[in-house]
């Protein structure tokens, strides 16, 4: 079957030598979604920029809906529907004026861009909205509106930079359900950058992690994190048990880790949580709580790049951010 | 969908934003007039210099607000779509069919709307305070035409401008330039009666005069073949080198694949 998406040895140079993107390979399956997951000036956004035509690789080549991306640009843009990181709304239209002049430029039938205009506002909970100018929108609403643009000429492949950044929980569970609807009922094929590793974790069918401009990771989040497979176990002593006592038993059974709440150690195999608890028994020394901590794709990041994606960042993509 | 259709979509778009920033069309319409009032009132004693071509100065001064006029619409034009670009608007019209020509024709069409009510604006008060056009009806059509040309120009510098720089900041420091360029021109005096030499050559020079002429000579001589032919030639010229210049700068700009 046809990739939806197919990248090789993708590369992006800045004024100065920048790398923001260094060479990457990926393959989307049609109908998946795929989360690109990396700090601030990981290369996303710059990605994202190449593969939905609106700046050239320097060097590599990337197919997106079977077309090329440098020799077939409008075919390229056809198929393919895009909400880029900042939400590109004009603040003195309306969401309806906003989609009425999309489906336009996209070709749509007048006869058909009423309705269609009707449905997308229904479907991201703006119909009331609809016919108040943009300036007066909430961020979250703009985002909506953005999607809804994206959406607006029914595209096979969708691509979503940071759609959640700066929403708040309630918006960003929305979105999170509206894009889940996309792929389940339409079929539609998702590229997702975020820089959020649950919104990752709950909607990506398979994970690329990206860090200065190169893919160091790829799989499914389960895959990922069964690949680092050790679980971390932090306690809380409690008052009186001095934590180096802790610390010695711990690390029996791995290497221990930095922790704000006591102490902690990622477990390499020699044992499990039980024989931590029966080794802190049997030495008699009392823990206030114990906690198991599975991996998250946030180890994943930090075994595959020395750092935690938490907190990580750096500089910004030229141009594309 | 075809190039006209795009065109057509966002001129509108561009309109529409225009009536939805009263400053961007209060001050063009009515800036200009006052300063007409003013000047007329203040030079009005120039009509008694020998050879000075007519006795109001309110015909003779009434070329100005056209061209000012074209200087509000085109920076406010060259903002808005600096706008777009800071905003990220263009690239999200980037990513649908249109042409890129469409971009820029359709910007300059809300320009060139912008530019024919501002010209039956200035018309008609000229007309209702007693100005009479020499040219008659035809003439004022051909002032229309003349205000549309004018106004391309100057639009597509603006636009120009916009797509060079991507920043609003940028494009409204362009327009004390664009003053300089009307005030040291022949807007308040025929160039023959220009006595300060440097200002004669630097008027003769500037083609912003020759624009100033062509409307004026429709209004106070009649039929003055040079002036229009000037007028037309220079309003021209400037727009194919704008138009030209901006279509680059926005191949640059937009650089989809």
């Amino acid at each position: 079957m046809e990739r939806a998406i197919e990248v090789r040895g993708l590369v992006r140079e800045f004024k100065g030598g920048i790398h923001a993107v260094a060479g990457i390979d990926l393959d989307v399956a049609p109908g998946e979604i795929y989360g690109f997951l990396g700090p601030n000036g990981a290369g996303k956004s710059t990605t994202v920029h190449m593969l939905t035509t609106l700046l050239p690789p320097t060097a590599g080549s990337a197919r997106v809906g079977g077309h090329d991306i440098v020799q077939e640009g409008p075919a390229v843009r056809r198929v393919i529907g895009a909400a880029l990181q900042e939400a590109a709304l004009d603040p003195l239209l309306t969401g309806r004026e906003h989609l009425k002049l999309q489906l336009a430029l996209h070709g749509i039938p007048r006869t058909e861009r009423d309705a269609r205009t009707d449905e997308l506002l229904e479907r991201v909970g703006l119909r009331l909205a609809a016919d108040r100018k943009i300036g007066g929108y909430s961020g979250g609403m703009k985002r909506r509106l953005d999607l809804a643009l994206a959406l607006a000429h029914r595209p096979r492949i969708l691509f979503l930079d940071e759609p959640t950044t700066g929403l708040d929980p309630q918006s960003r569970s929305a979105l999170w359900d509206e894009v889940v609807r996309l792929k389940r009922d339409e079929g539609v094929t998702v590229f997702l950058t975020t820089q959020y590793l649950e919104e990752a974790d709950v909607l990506a069918d398979r994970v690329g992690i990206i860090d200065h401009g190169r893919i160091v990771a790829e799989g499914t989040p389960t895959a990922l994190k069964a690949e680092i497979g050790r679980p971390t176990v932090e306690a809380v002593p409690t008052e009186g048990t001095e934590p180096a006592q802790v610390e010695e038993i711990f690390g029996r059974f791995g290497e221990l880790q930095p922790s704000t709440a006591g102490v902690a150690v990622r477990l390499d195999g020699k044992g499990g949580l039980a024989d931590v608890v029966r080794a802190l028994d049997s030495a008699q020394v009392s823990v206030e709580a114990l906690h198991l901590h599975a991996p998250t794709l946030d180890d994943v990041f930090l075994a595959k790049t020395g750092r935690s994606l938490e907190g990580s960042e750096e500089p910004s993509e030229p141009d594309a951010e | 969908m075809n190039l006209t259709s795009q065109v057509l979509h966002l001129a509108r778009r561009s309109v529409i934003r225009t009536i939805r920033q009263p400053a961007n069309w209060i001050t063009p319409l009515v800036f200009p007039l006052a300063l007409m009032a003013v000047n007329s009132g203040g030079l009005d004693a120039a009509t008694s210099l020998p050879g000075f071509p007519t006795d109001s100065f309110i015909a003779f001064f009434l070329a100005f607000p056209f061209i000012q006029g074209s200087l509000f619409a085109t920076v406010n034009a060259g903002v808005d779509l600096a706008r777009d670009i800071q905003t990220g608007f263009l690239n999200r019209l980037a990513l649908t069919p249109m042409q890129s020509a469409a971009l820029l024709v359709g910007h300059l069409g809300g320009v060139i709307v912008m530019g024919v009510v501002q010209a039956a604006w200035y018309l008609s008060v000229g007309l209702l305070i007693g100005v009479r056009i020499e040219a008659g009806p035809l003439g004022m059509l051909v002032i229309f035409v003349l205000a549309v040309f004018i106004v391309l120009a100057f639009g597509s510098f603006g636009a120009l401008a916009a797509l060079r720089t991507g920043s609003t900041e940028a494009v409204h420091s362009l327009f004390p330039v664009f003053f300089v360029f009307l005030f040291i021109s022949s807007m308040n005096l025929p160039r023959n009666l220009i006595e300060t030499e440097w200002f004669q050559v630097a008027a003769s020079l500037n083609p912003v005069s020759y624009l100033i002429e062509a409307i004026r000579s429709l209004v106070i001589v009649g039929w003055d073949e040079q002036a229009l032919v000037l007028g037309f030639s220079i309003s021209i010229g400037l727009a194919i080198v704008g138009l030209t210049l901006s279509s680059l700068s926005l191949r640059t700009r937009m650089a989809r694949t």
